[in-house]
């Protein structure tokens, strides 16, 4: 379906590669759930919140890697670079730098965590949410990867 | 794409831990000195890399000898030294914690690195020296088939043996060099998780009771506070029916317990938690006072309260006390016992401890046997190394000391994990002794 080229439309139509949609609305949840887990774990005390919050963390990164890797190629193919294409790859980046100094916080034993795990997973949420909502609303002036 | 580059290098630098010298690790006695709690964003750690010992040996003081009496043994912990001379070595290595967390896998990874390779034995090896010359000619495999043994006591006929999960019996008879039959289960140990999995054990002089030494489950309580039930504490055990009672809690890891001779008190090394510093907190020698509580999980060194701890409790907190002598942080004390004069003069009052060492930290401690002296009961004084050169001057280590045993006939016994040897020190001048 993406990848059906229908020559009398205009190319701007082209929506961001499936595998790409799929990485970058990963990204969010998991960096989203990483956040609820840390609500969780602030609310209640109960250990095993900030131990689901790393692991969505992990996955976070993992997944948003890869987001960054087709961002990156998305980015090389493109026919005309727009503003915001670059302004949705560098949001990505920093998203994912975000996550990798959450990650390491929430490797810190118990509450020492709190409250900078907190704070990180809520930066890293918001900044997932745009870059994801960059992501599917700016991409589609450039080719397929 | 360059953007990308500097990005990733700036996040990479500020990975790195922000501390790159530790200071003084001098933290000894009644009063050490206790630092801010300071955590990198990465802990310190320094892994030493393991080498074998080749023509080297450990370093002694003038006027004693040191020498290997068992080799290529499966990873050695505490020894027991029978009335007849005979020495029994504990062989094993315990735990069955699950990974937690991803960082689970990577420092495993790389504690791994500092250890022997050889898998436990779970069992009992029995060194016998028949003529008496310090070279312990005899050696059988005494039990085999335990749990990952560790502390080992005898009253009597009968000699207990503390595996991860049980405390058991054998019975024993002078000369014996093979157990005679199954163990007979006293009790049940804790042992769900069993992050810190050694299970200390010692006998009261009168022989009514033994002591169990059960680590915490956890640095400080990350797999949750369900898990540090019956943790962390030292057990009093009737030898005869199994009954038990906490004795002493808060004790994050009791890993050596003996009686102090000629007093009936209880003496423990503990290992204290991590990831506060490289200064922070001192594992410590104490008197174990009977219903006493020394802080762990919510404070350390008495009140000093931690703050990783949910929910905390205040008023636990106030009712901690302060163990008796620091021994400095991270060293790892492992082993421990009273000497006796025949260890010679300047060492004949007072205790051995096991070190054995550091990871934790930037500059490596530990990795040593040192002597503390004692005057009118108490610990009096800093500590004296006795053994060192586990870590050489090239900063790889060829030893790492566990379990120490005094042999009353004047040599020390010192349990070695990393080469899987077992050292004999004796001083030189006493007759009978190795080389």
């Amino acid at each position: 379906m993406a990848v059906t080229v229908d020559a009398t439309r205009p190319r701007a139509t082209y929506p961001i590669h499936l595998v790409h949609a799929v990485l970058l609305a990963g990204t969010f949840t998991l960096f989203f759930s990483a956040l609820l887990n840390d609500l969780a774990y602030w609310s209640t005390d109960h250990v095993q919140w900030t131990n689901f919050a790393s692991w969505l963390i992990a996955g976070g990164l993992v997944v948003g890697g890869f987001a960054l890797v087709f961002a990156l190629v998305g980015l090389r193919h493109a026919v005309r670079r727009s503003g915001s294409s670059l302004l949705y790859l560098l949001l990505l980046l920093v998203t994912w730098i975000v996550g990798l100094f959450n990650a390491v916080v929430h490797a810190k034993d118990a509450w020492a965590a709190m409250p900078e795990g907190l704070v990180l997973s809520a930066i890293a949420a918001v900044l997932a949410g745009m870059a994801t909502w960059l992501g599917f609303s700016s991409l589609r002036t450039g080719d397929l990867p | 794409m360059n953007r990308f580059n500097v990005l990733t290098a700036v996040a990479l630098a500020a990975l790195l831990p922000a501390c790159s010298n530790d200071p003084d690790p001098a933290q000894y006695g009644a009063e050490p000195v206790l630092p801010k709690p300071s955590r990198g964003l990465l802990p310190s750690m320094t892994i030493a890399k393991p080498a074998l010992w080749g023509e080297q040996r450990p370093t002694v003081p003038p006027g004693y000898t040191i020498a290997p009496i068992a080799t290529d043994l499966k990873i050695p912990r505490q020894t027991l030294v029978l009335p007849n001379g005979d020495i029994l070595v504990a062989e094993g290595s315990g735990g069955n914690a699950p990974k937690l967390q991803p960082k689970d896998f990577i420092a495993g990874y790389i504690k791994a690195k500092g250890k022997s390779s050889v898998k436990g034995g779970n069992r009992l090896t029995l060194l016998h020296d028949a003529d008496k010359d310090g070279t312990y000619e005899g050696r059988t495999v005494f039990a085999e088939g335990l749990n990952a043994p560790y502390g080992l006591a005898l009253i009597g006929n009968h000699l207990y043996v503390a595996n991860q999960d049980s405390l058991v019996r054998f019975d024993y008879q002078a000369g014996q060099t093979r157990v005679s039959g199954p163990p007979v289960e006293v009790t049940k140990l804790p042992s769900q998780i069993n992050h810190h999995w050694t299970k200390a054990l010692t006998a009261s002089p009168d022989g009514r009771f033994l002591y169990v030494g059960i680590g915490s489950n956890s640095n400080i309580t990350e797999r949750g506070m369900i898990a540090e039930v019956d943790r962390a504490m030292v057990w009093q055990v009737d030898a005869e029916t199994g009954a038990h009672r906490p004795y002493a809690t808060g004790l994050r890891n009791p890993t050596a317990l003996t009686f102090q001779p000629g007093t009936g008190q209880l003496w423990a090394v503990v290992n204290e938690r991590d990831e506060l510093g490289p200064n922070l907190v001192p594992d410590y020698l104490t008197s174990v006072r009977e219903g006493a509580f020394y802080g762990w999980p919510y404070s350390y060194w008495g009140q000093n309260m931690d703050p990783r701890v949910r929910p905390q409790d205040p008023q636990k907190v106030a009712s901690a006390i302060r163990p008796d002598y620091a021994l400095g942080s991270h060293v790892a004390a492992l082993g421990l016992d009273f000497s006796v004069p025949a260890m010679g003069a300047q060492f004949s009052d007072g205790v051995f401890v096991g070190q054995h060492g550091s990871w934790n930290r930037e500059q490596p401690v530990g990795y040593k046997v040192v002597f503390v002296p004692f005057r009118g009961g108490s610990p009096a004084g800093e500590p004296v190394e006795f053994i060192t050169g586990f870590m050489g001057a090239d900063a790889k280590t060829r030893g790492r000391p566990v379990g120490v045993t005094v042999d009353p006939r004047g040599a020390l016994i010192v349990a070695d994990d990393l080469s899987n040897t077992i050292w004999r020190v004796t001083p030189t001048g006493v007759p009978h002794t190795a080389r």
